[in-house]
C-alpha cells in the first residue's frame, strides 16, 4: 500500500463529504425557514412575520449564518456539476437498453434535474423577495397595537416618505410600529398564477429531492447505525419529503385563494 | 424456442462496434444464458462465421466472470443470479433479446461482449490483501470473533467481482466491490495493521481508474449476485473518512 493517499477533498469520497455535508446544512435551514414563515398563516396583517423579518436580516448570528447558506448553495451546486460530469465521463458509452427503473427509484437517478430545478426556484425566489428587501423595494406599513388586550388597533400604510427606519415606540400602553412591508410584498407576488404554479413545482421537486437526499447525505458520511438509521428514513421522507414541502406550497396557494 | 438477439459486436478495444441481428433456434427452456449462446456460435462456426466472444469461466455462480447487461439488466431479469445462472425459461419463444457488454471508462471493451476488468485487480493490488503470515493452520477459537461479526465479514467476502455494480449503476461508480473488499478486512481482527491506509489505499485506486462517484441509488445492491449490502458502502465511507479525519497513519512512511 503506498503511503502517501490523496487530500480528502481531492478523492470522490471527500467530494461527495462536501455535497452531504452543504445539503444537510440546507435542510436544517429549511425548517427554520419554515417555522418562521408559518407567521405568515397569522391573521395579524403581517405583523408578526414582518418583525420576523427585520430580526433575521439584522441580528448578527443569524446575518453569519446566511452567509454561510449562500456558501453553501453555491458549493453544492458547483460539487454536483463536478461530480455528475465525472459521472458522465465514467460511461462515455451508453447502453442501447437501460431498465433503470428496475433496480433503482426514479429520483434517486434524477438528483441533477430536480436541483436544476430548485436553483432556478432559488435565483426567483431570492430575486422576488430577498432582493426587494434589501434594496428598499417593498411598501412601508405601521400597527398600532394596544398591548394590555393585544389587540391590533390601527393599520395603515406608509408613503416613502412617512418612513426611515425600521421602529418600536410605546406611548401610554400603545405600540407603534413602523417596519418595510414584506408581507404585503409576499401576498402581492401570490397574485400571479405562473410564480404560484413555479412554487408549487419547485415544492414537488423539493421533496422528491429529498426524499432520496437526506438519507443519502447520512450513507455518505457513513451513519447507518442499526438502531437510528429507521428513524433517519423516516425523517427524510415524511418531515422532508411530505411536511416541510407541502407547508410550504400552501403559502403561495393560502395568498393566491384569499385574493 | 426461437429467439432474435441483438448482439454488440466490436472486432477489438480499438474499433468502433455495432449492434448485429441473430437468430437463436430451437433453444430448450433449461439451457442457461451461456449454453443458448454456445449453440449460436456453434451455428456461427458452422457457418464460417466469427463466434460471438464472452466472458465465462465457472458456470455456477461462483467465479465472477460471466457478464453480459441483458435487456438492459446486468446478469439479466433475474435478481441474485449471475449469467450462468440465468435460464433460457425467464424467456419466451419469439422474444428479442439485447445483449451488451459491461459499459464503463474503466472496464474497456476488449472484442465483442468481454471487457477489461483488470481495474478491479489493481484496485486489490492497492490494498485488498493483509500483511501477516498465515503459517499453518491455526487451532480452532485461537482468535475469537463474534459470529455476528466473522457472518458480516464472510457475507462481503462473498463478492466475486463480477463487475455487474458498475454495470448496473448509472454513475459506473465501483464502490459496492470497494466497499465489499475493504469491509472484508476492517471486520476482522487480521486485517487491522493496515485498516485506515487500505481504506485510502483502495479509494485512490478506484478513483485513478476513472470508475463514477456513487450517488446512492441502491443500483448496485439490487444488481449484485451475491447480494453485497449497501451497508458496505457505509463501512466504507466510514473507514474513508475517518481514517481521513481522524486517525490517519502512514505505516511505511
Ligand atoms: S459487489 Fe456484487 S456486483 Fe459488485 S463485483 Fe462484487 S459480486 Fe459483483
Ligand atoms: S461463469 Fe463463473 S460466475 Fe458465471
Amino acid at each position: 500500500m503506498s503511503s502517501k493517499s490523496k487530500p480528502l477533498f481531492s478523492s470522490s469520497l471527500g467530494k461527495k463529504l462536501i455535497m452531504s455535508l452543504t445539503g444537510l446544512f440546507l435542510c436544517m435551514f429549511l425548517l427554520i425557514h419554515l417555522i418562521g414563515n408559518l407567521q405568515l398563516f397569522n391573521n395579524d396583517a403581517g405583523y408578526a412575520f414582518n418583525k420576523y423579518a427585520v430580526f433575521m436580516t439584522t441580528f448578527p448570528p443569524i446575518k453569519v449564518v446566511s452567509y454561510l447558506l449562500y456558501a453553501s448553495v453555491i458549493i453544492h451546486a458547483i460539487y454536483a456539476l463536478v461530480l455528475t460530469l465525472k459521472n458522465k465521463s465514467a460511461r462515455p458509452v451508453g447502453y442501447n437498453q437501460s431498465a433503470g427503473s428496475a433496480n433503482s427509484k426514479w429520483n434517486s437517478r434524477n438528483m441533477g434535474i430536480l436541483g436544476t430545478v430548485l436553483l432556478v426556484f432559488i435565483a426567483t425566489h431570492m430575486s422576488n423577495f430577498w432582493w426587494k428587501y434589501h434594496n428598499d423595494q417593498v411598501p412601508y406599513i405601521e400597527y398600532k397595537t394596544d398591548l394590555k388586550t393585544g389587540q391590533q388597533l390601527e393599520v395603515r400604510e406608509l408613503t416613502a416618505n412617512e418612513f426611515t427606519v425600521y421602529s418600536v415606540q410605546v406611548e401610554n400602553g400603545i405600540e407603534t410600529v413602523q417596519a418595510r412591508d414584506l408581507y404585503k410584498q409576499v401576498d402581492f407576488a401570490f397574485q400571479s398564477l405562473p410564480l404560484v404554479a413555479l412554487y408549487v413545482i419547485a415544492m414537488a421537486a423539493l421533496a422528491f429531492h429529498l426524499i432520496h437526499g437526506f438519507q443519502s447525505a447520512f450513507q455518505t458520511v457513513g451513519f447507518n447505525h442499526k438502531r437510528y438509521i429507521g428513524c433517519i428514513r423516516t425523517i427524510g421522507v415524511w418531515l422532508f419529503g411530505v411536511i416541510i414541502p407541502v407547508l410550504f406550497a400552501l403559502m403561495p396557494l393560502y395568498f393566491f385563494f384569499k385574493g | 424456442m426461437n429467439l432474435t438477439l441483438k448482439v454488440w459486436r466490436q472486432k477489438n478495444d480499438k474499433s468502433t462496434g455495432q449492434f448485429v441481428t441473430i437468430q437463436a433456434k430451437d433453444i430448450a427452456d433449461d439451457m442457461s444464458f451461456l449454453e443458448m449462446l454456445d449453440i449460436v456460435n456453434d451455428d456461427l462456426t458452422r457457418k464460417g462465421e466469427d463466434p460471438i466472444y464472452f466472458d465465462h469461466d465457472c458456470r455456477e455462480g461462483i467465479c465472477g466472470m460471466c457478464s453480459l447487461v441483458i435487456n438492459g439488466r446486468a446478469h439479466g431479469p433475474n435478481q441474485g443470479t449471475t449469467t450462468c445462472q440465468l435460464h433460457m425459461r425467464s424467456f419466451h419463444d419469439g422474444q428479442t433479446i439485447v445483449i451488451e457488454p459491461w459499459r464503463a471508462a474503466a472496464f474497456p471493451v476488449l472484442k465483442d461482449l468481454a471487457v477489461d476488468r483488470t481495474a478491479f485487480d489493481r484496485i486489490q493490488h492497492a490494498g485488498g490483501y493483509v500483511n501477516i503470515n498465515t503459517g499453518g493452520v491455526p487451532d480452532a477459537n485461537t482468535i475469537a470473533i463474534p459470529k455476528v461479526i466473522a457472518d458480516e465479514a464472510f457475507e462481503s467476502a462473498t463478492c466475486i467481482g463480477c463487475g455487474a455494480c458498475v454495470a448496473a449503476c448509472k454513475n459506473a461508480s465501483a464502490m459496492l466491490f470497494v466497499s465489499a473488499k475493504v469491509s472484508q478486512f476492517a471486520l476482522l481482527p487480521q486485517g487491522q495493521t493496515e485498516r485506515y491506509e487500505r481504506a485510502q489505499a483502495m479509494v485512490d485506486q478506484m478513483d485513478a481508474e476513472g470508475f463514477g462517484n456513487c450517488t446512492n441509488t441502491g443500483a448496485c445492491e439490487a444488481e449484485c449476485p451475491v447480494g453485497i449490502k449497501l451497508t458496505n458502502i457505509a463501512r466504507l465511507n466510514r473507514e474513508y473518512l475517518s481514517a481521513k479525519v481522524l486517525s490517519q497513519r502512514d505505516i511505511h512512511a
